[in-house]
């Protein structure tokens, strides 16, 4: 098969898209560089913030199609370049009264099996007797993104790729910058993310845990060693100030509704920014010329960075115009 | 079709903006129900919602703004400035909720709310109750529109009072009426109108849909269908039946 011309390749943003193109290209043998002005993954990019969810199954009660379909390569993805995936399913509960939301919920997805109160006991046994229904999307799983993150890192640093904080010259630039990336694309939004993180020796959960409600809806991603995080609130706002105490309180009433022991937790730190999403809440890849932009990750930059970027380098190498590339300008 | 503080509104139809899985979702359902006006919140987004609000600017319908999230008068009608700064209309759906669980409004707070900004220029479309006292406060400080609730906001429950709903119409007959909240299926919407509601307000019964735009229209047709009956003068229902065809002369076995 004949190949076009494959050049080098400089890659703008070291936040989660940023990284998984980086490994994804290395991996293929191309040769990149990566820049971003902060240097390496940090606070100012909102993968740092991130639940680590790896799962397309339970998004699909909110998401369209692709999410659910192409999220499927994530945790896969994720286990052969850094090894740090947990392959424990996901439990999505919810209070007595709140039972129709659980029943819209199973309407909404596939993937999972009802659970009856032995069963969630089974699971988790912390949370025994206290949920008398629930469903096991069985096939998900979960990282921890900064962990994940730096994994990337350590083995892109392995291969002599280091992130510089000035851009450097390239044939192809591959711009995945997030919200700041607004300045070339106007139709991309802010949509602010708050979560919590907080230590809790009292309370054990092997699995990321949703909790419905219908004003609050919490997940809690047990990160070991006692730490939680509590995510995540979806506001229409491109505001990247700190959480707010409405947001906090409710996280915080959400994990105490799923167990009271979650009362005696310490609060370690509170992180808040804004998602970079387009219209439909779906990922993009726009080529203008010899820069292609990758961005529109919503809430899912762990689950669906690395379809992303896999279909970004079947563009660079066979010239394919993938499903999600809306926009070619020669 | 209703007319609220005189201007002519093309849809009984009410959206609200929240929850919905996208704007392009969003967008969509408001298209395939060409609702008339589109309700949106200010209160968690800070001053940074300045996308999402241009988002709904563009959806063709008149923008009523709203108060959701405020318990007391002072933030509400701080609100109520900020989104008549923001998107330059004086209306104001007028929310000050008094009960954490259930989001009943305060009803004491809400009649001072809408004395304050009607005296500060605004024309106020309250969130209450059907409490004919409480309506009648509000009419009194110069609301020209109610909006009593149907069931609890997001319950999806129906029509909980429709004896009080009826009663409400037969008492103002004057008032644009609003059911607003508890809607949850087409037929919840087709009742209200049916009673002689001029329009229906929901946001979840759609938002929360399995297909937002199809759940839309469906409520765009019932909101419809229970205007043109209502204008038609149902009949009464009875005990007996009632033949439609004459049956003196037939032959019968």
């Amino acid at each position: 098969m004949s190949r076009v011309h494959i050049p080098r390749i400089h890659i703008l943003g070291a936040g989660v898209m940023g990284l998984v193109v980086a490994s994804e290209l290395a991996s293929r043998g191309h040769a990149v560089t990566i820049s971003d002005p902060a240097g390496g993954p940090g606070p100012h990019a909102c993968s740092w913030w991130a639940g680590g969810m790896l799962a397309p199954h339970c998004e699909a009660e909110a998401a369209e199609e692709p999410v659910e379909r192409l999220g499927d390569e994530a945790a896969a993805w994720w286990q052969a370049h850094t090894g740090l995936v947990s392959q424990a399913g996901t439990l999505v509960l919810a209070d007595p009264r709140d039972r129709g939301d659980l029943t819209r919920f199973a309407r909404l997805t596939r993937q999972h099996r009802r659970l009856g109160a032995d069963e969630i006991a089974a699971l988790e046994p912390d949370l025994a007797t206290r949920f008398r229904a629930g469903l096991y999307f069985e096939t998900e799983a979960h990282l921890a993104p900064r962990a994940a993150l730096a994994e990337l890192v350590r083995r892109l640093a392995g291969q002599g790729i280091t992130v510089t904080s000035e851009p450097q010259a390239a044939a192809l630039t591959i711009d995945c910058r997030g919200l700041a990336a607004r300045d070339r694309l106007p139709d991309l939004r802010g949509v602010r993310g708050e979560m919590v993180l907080i230590r809790c020796e009292g309370v054990t959960l092997s699995r990321p845990v949703r909790l419905l409600h219908p004003r609050i809806p919490l997940y809690i991603v047990p990160r070991g060693d006692g730490y939680f995080m509590l995510g995540a609130t979806m506001i229409e706002s491109g505001h990247r100030g700190p959480v707010t105490l409405r947001s906090m309180m409710e996280l915080m009433a959400a994990a105490w509704t799923l167990h009271p022991g979650f009362g005696e937790a310490e609060l370690i730190a509170t992180g808040a920014d804004a998602r970079p999403a387009f219209p439909d809440n779906l990922p993009r890849l726009r080529r203008r010329g010899d820069v292609i932009f990758a961005n529109g990750l919503y809430r899912h930059g762990f689950l669906l960075s690395p379809a992303v970027a896999r279909m970004l380098a079947e563009h660079i190498e066979t010239g394919s115009q993938p499903e999600l590339m809306d926009e070619v300008i020669p | 079709m209703p007319v609220f503080y005189g201007t002519d509104i093309d849809s009984a139809l009410m959206l609200g903006t929240a929850q919905y899985p996208s704007p392009k979702i969003l967008e969509a359902a408001f298209g395939a129900s060409k609702a008339g006006i589109a309700t949106v919140s200010l209160r968690r987004e800070q001053g940074g919602g300045g996308d999402f609000r241009a988002l709904v600017a563009g959806l063709g319908a008149q923008i009523l703004p709203n108060t959701a999230g405020c318990h007391t008068v002072k933030e509400a009608v701080t609100t109520a400035h900020m989104a008549r700064e923001l998107f330059g209309t004086g209306w104001i759906k007028l929310e000050v909720i008094g009960h954490t669980d259930s989001l009943q409004p305060d009803v004491f707070g809400l009649v001072e709310a809408a004395r304050i900004l009607i005296a500060d220029g605004f024309q106020v479309f309250p969130y209450t109750t059907e409490d004919l006292t409480v309506c009648a406060r509000l009419v009194e400080a110069g609301c020209e529109v109610l909006m009593p609730w149907g069931a609890p906001i997001g319950s999806g429950r129906g029509l909980m009072n429709e004896y009080g709903l009826r009663a409400l119409r037969a008492e103002f007959p004057d008032q644009a009426l609003v059911v607003d909240a508890g809607i949850g299926l087409p037929s919840h919407a087709a009742r209200a109108m049916e009673l002689g509601f001029d329009a229906v307000l929901l946001n979840t019964a759609v938002a929360k849909a399995g297909d937002p735009a199809l759940m839309a229209a469906a409520m765009a047709g019932a909101v419809r269908a229970g205007r043109a009956a209502y204008l038609a003068r149902p009949m009464e229902p009875r005990d007996m039946a009632a033949p439609s065809t004459p049956v003196v002369g037939r032959a019968f076995l």
